[in-house]
């Protein structure tokens, strides 16, 4: 619509989009696991406390978890049933976390937040979001609610929903946004409204051309909203690049968006935000896309929060053919996983079963770096990574916070195309972390 | 932590699903978990098949000798790369098919007459002192294949600048494959040779225009790499094709070469088809391990190396402008990189 206007980020890559297996799939519901495992803390910020013993009675929607911190989110019960145990569970982080076991009943009682008035304000829709538990829940889990909550009232005139989903396999968002399109556009209107902003861009990639004309046409009467067809490259949906294709702004190194004037939420959290205001819904549960060429029948489904991964891959009829990774989240950013008992959380938006063939033994094969730049060429955010290996592999840390690895979005573009297969994301990660556990010494 | 794994197991086993696997043989690995699918060996491949046209046809043109210096000069290079590292206890690398395409390169620029010891200490030297003194692959600093030529052209000058397939003659001109050439003055070299003849008064009578078909599709005076600059474009553009090489270093390359030939009022196609320049800008300054990685800095190392081509091509007595040129650049590239960091996203203040 304004493609003209558009000023698309420089780099980036192709993956190949591997979305025909589910992108025809309606979302689907599963039946309750034997065992729903919650993760105390399901966001970035201050660690949840649990509100719940072992033995309690709990409802759907009912809190179980939160903290007094201002960046959190509360976890919610996602099914009715008694606690079995708090304790430490396998997380798809790889380590075991402070979780919540709850064994689901047959009546699944439900508890509703309140809504007081059927046009709130600001102030109480921030409010709603905030006890929903809202994340965003395209993988980052930032609490809804504090990107709800601009530092200057009315600094923010531009919305964005983030329809990219531009990770291979994944299809989710492609599914709610023709399926749940009216609560979509509404909680887009809810978001603008709390933040006082002028319009809502919603981007899409033009590789889902039906959610492009399903939405254009469901916007076309509202002056204030816009559906945006994107170009299809990898990593669109980084919030960063996407204020940058959409608007031409740059997100300052070690800003958000918010500081240029921006909130981006995604496609999910949006849908969350009108039925967390409109009907009091909690966010128990979410839609994911199962995919892969291990996956018997791929589908996009509509899962409880702390449902196992076991039972969803049998929900999808289990595996064709052994896999060789099974992942977390999309190809390009998702965490491998070694357990079955590891639960989906609120910011896990797939399950990927991964044939051999198609991870391609990526982290075998090493060649030292050959400086192909093609790292370089392509990083999105004009970094260099191969100093990354460089001073990475030798723990020089100051020199890889001189190449500005803080400002490294982690898209994991340079591994993608490295021809030596270097984990770039490895160094990168642990140059970060050895940076800030300097700075906080 | 690993009892708990088996009851996991087992408990999925009791359940008698298909979703049943022996979750110890995932794979764990930080993210991404898919990739493009262009190997460093096949990267390599591509270099080596895209100087395959040429190197057959030198084989054509030259017989035996061109045959006898790519394939010395090839065993040489990937033996004497398998051979230190089995000495140093590293594991062997010559499967990424950088040993041998350093082989290749290195045979074409030899010429074809040239005695096969000299092709054996020449591919010794590059992979050696060129390459695995820095620590081998990824870490040399200057082009192997240059340094070996540029050892031998200082030791054996004779040799490498005499052992022409055939010498240009006066009266008589050569005739090759067809294509004839004409010459009135008495020289014994490279076309570029006849022409700084030409400049300094010692030979009439040659105009770099004879020179054009030779040069693309059969020169015998000149080394193996630089009989056909036809063949050897074509190889260059399927590189640049396949995205293997940016376009940046062999286009300023060449454009400042030109535009500088232009402005000293010299023939500008001769002096593009002349010579290693070819060979030199698509094949050798673009090799990932030496040059510059950054855009910008690809820019500035091109200019530098057409500068410094051109500035030896009229101004000294050696005739190894090219190969002087990229080990000159060589050095400069990390420092060229050092200056031309991209500016990142987001770098901007508000």
């Amino acid at each position: 619509m304004n493609e003209a206007r558009l000023k698309i980020f420089g780099g980036g890559t192709h993956p190949p989009g591997y979305k025909e297996p589910t992108s025809g799939k309606p979302i689907e519901d599963i039946s309750l696991p034997p065992e729903i495992i919650i993760p105390l803390t399901q966001h970035i910020g201050g660690p949840n406390k649990s509100l719940v013993v072992p033995g309690d009675r709990v409802l759907e929607g009912q809190k179980i978890g939160e903290t007094e911190t201002f960046c959190s989110a509360p976890v919610h019960a996602s099914v009715s049933g008694t606690v079995k145990a708090v304790e430490h569970r396998p997380h798809f982080l790889g380590i075991k976390m402070p979780s919540v076991a709850i064994v689901p009943d047959q009546e699944q009682s439900r508890s509703r937040m309140e809504i007081s008035s059927k046009e709130p304000g600001p102030e109480e829709i921030r409010k709603l979001v905030k006890e929903a538990g809202l994340v965003g829940l395209g993988g980052a889990a930032f609490p809804t609610h504090v990107k709800l909550s601009p530092p200057k009232e009315g600094s923010i005139d531009t919305v964005i929903i983030n329809g990219c989903e531009c990770e291979s396999f994944l299809t989710c968002d492609y599914r709610l946004m023709l399926e749940e399109a009216t609560s979509l556009v509404d909680g887009a209107s809810l978001i603008m409204r709390t933040l006082g902003a002028e319009r809502v861009f919603i981007g899409i990639e033009d590789n889902k051309p039906e959610a492009l004309k399903h939405l254009g046409d469901l916007v076309s009467g509202l002056n204030n909203v816009d559906v945006i067809a994107l170009p299809t490259k990898y990593p669109q949906g980084a919030e960063r690049l996407l204020v940058y294709s959409l608007l031409g702004r740059e997100v300052p190194s070690r800003c958000f968006p918010m500081d240029v004037g921006v909130v981006v939420q995604n496609v999910g959290t949006t849908v969350a935000v009108s039925k967390a205001v409109r009907e009091g819904r909690a966010l128990t549960e979410r839609v994911i896309t199962v995919s892969g060429s291990a996956i018997r029948e791929p589908k996009n489904l509509r899962v409880k929060i702390g449902t196992s991964l076991d039972h969803i891959l049998e929900a999808c009829g289990g595996f064709l053919e052994e896999p060789k990774k099974l992942i977390v989240g999309g190809p390009m950013t998702g965490f491998a996983q070694f357990d079955l008992s590891v639960p989906i959380v609120k910011g896990t938006s797939g399950v990927l079963a991964l044939t051999e063939n198609e991870v391609s033994s990526a982290p075998l094969n090493q060649t030292p770096c050959i400086r192909c730049a093609r790292c370089v060429d392509h990083c999105p955010i004009h970094l260099m990574p191969n100093y990354y290996y460089i001073y990475g592999g030798i723990g020089e840390w100051e020199m890889m916070d001189s190449f500005n690895v803080m400002d490294c979005i982690e898209c994991g573009t340079c591994s993608f195309v490295c021809p030596a297969r270097i984990p770039h994301v490895q160094y990168i990660r642990l140059g970060k972390a050895r940076i800030v556990a300097k700075a906080r010494k | 932590m690993n009892a708990e794994v088996e009851s996991e197991e087992d408990d999925a086993v009791n359940r008698d699903t298909s979703a049943t696997i022996k979750t110890d043989k995932l794979l764990v690995t930080v993210p991404p978990h898919i990739w493009q699918g262009e190997s460093t060996q096949q990267i390599m491949l591509w270099v080596i098949g895209s100087l395959l046209p040429v190197a057959l046809y030198s084989v054509w043109v030259f017989r035996f000798h061109a045959l006898m210096v790519i394939a010395l000069s090839i065993a040489t290079c990937v033996a004497t790369e398998a051979g230190y590292q089995k000495l140093q206890k590293l594991p062997v690398t010559v499967n990424d098919f950088s040993a041998a395409l350093t082989g290749l390169l290195f045979a074409l620029v030899l010429p074809p007459m040239v005695p096969w010891w000299i092709v054996i200490i020449g591919g010794f030297i590059a992979i050696m002192l060129g390459k695995q003194v820095f620590g081998g692959l990824g870490y040399n600093i200057f082009n192997p294949a240059l340094v070996g030529r540029a050892v031998l052209v200082l030791s054996w000058a004779q040799h490498m600048t005499r052992d022409w397939y055939l010498p240009l003659v006066s009266g008589q001109g050569f005739k090759l494959l067809g294509l004839t050439v004409k010459l009135d003055a008495l020289t014994s070299a490279t076309p570029l040779y006849a022409l700084k003849q030409v400049r300094e008064g010692l030979l009439q009578g040659v105009q770099p225009s004879m020179f054009y078909r030779s040069l693309l599709f059969s020169n015998p005076g000149g080394c193996i790499g630089e009989v056909s600059a036809f063949l050897l474009l074509v190889g260059a553009v399927v590189l640049l094709w396949k995205k293997i090489i940016d376009w940046r270093i062999p286009v300023c390359y060449m454009g400042t070469v030109a535009v500088l030939t232009f402005i000293s009022g010299e023939d500008v196609v001769f002096y593009l088809l002349a010579g290693g320049l070819i060979l030199g800008a698509f094949f050798m300054a673009t090799d990932y391990v030496t040059a510059c990685i950054t855009k910008r800095g690809k820019i500035i190392y091109g200019i530098g190396l057409g500068a410094t081509t051109v500035l030896l091509r009229f101004y000294s007595r050696l005739p190894e402008a090219v190969m002087v040129a990229i080990l000159f650049m060589n050095c400069w590239a990390p420092l060229i990189d050092k200056y031309t960091r991209p500016k990142i996203y987001g770098a901007v203040k508000t």
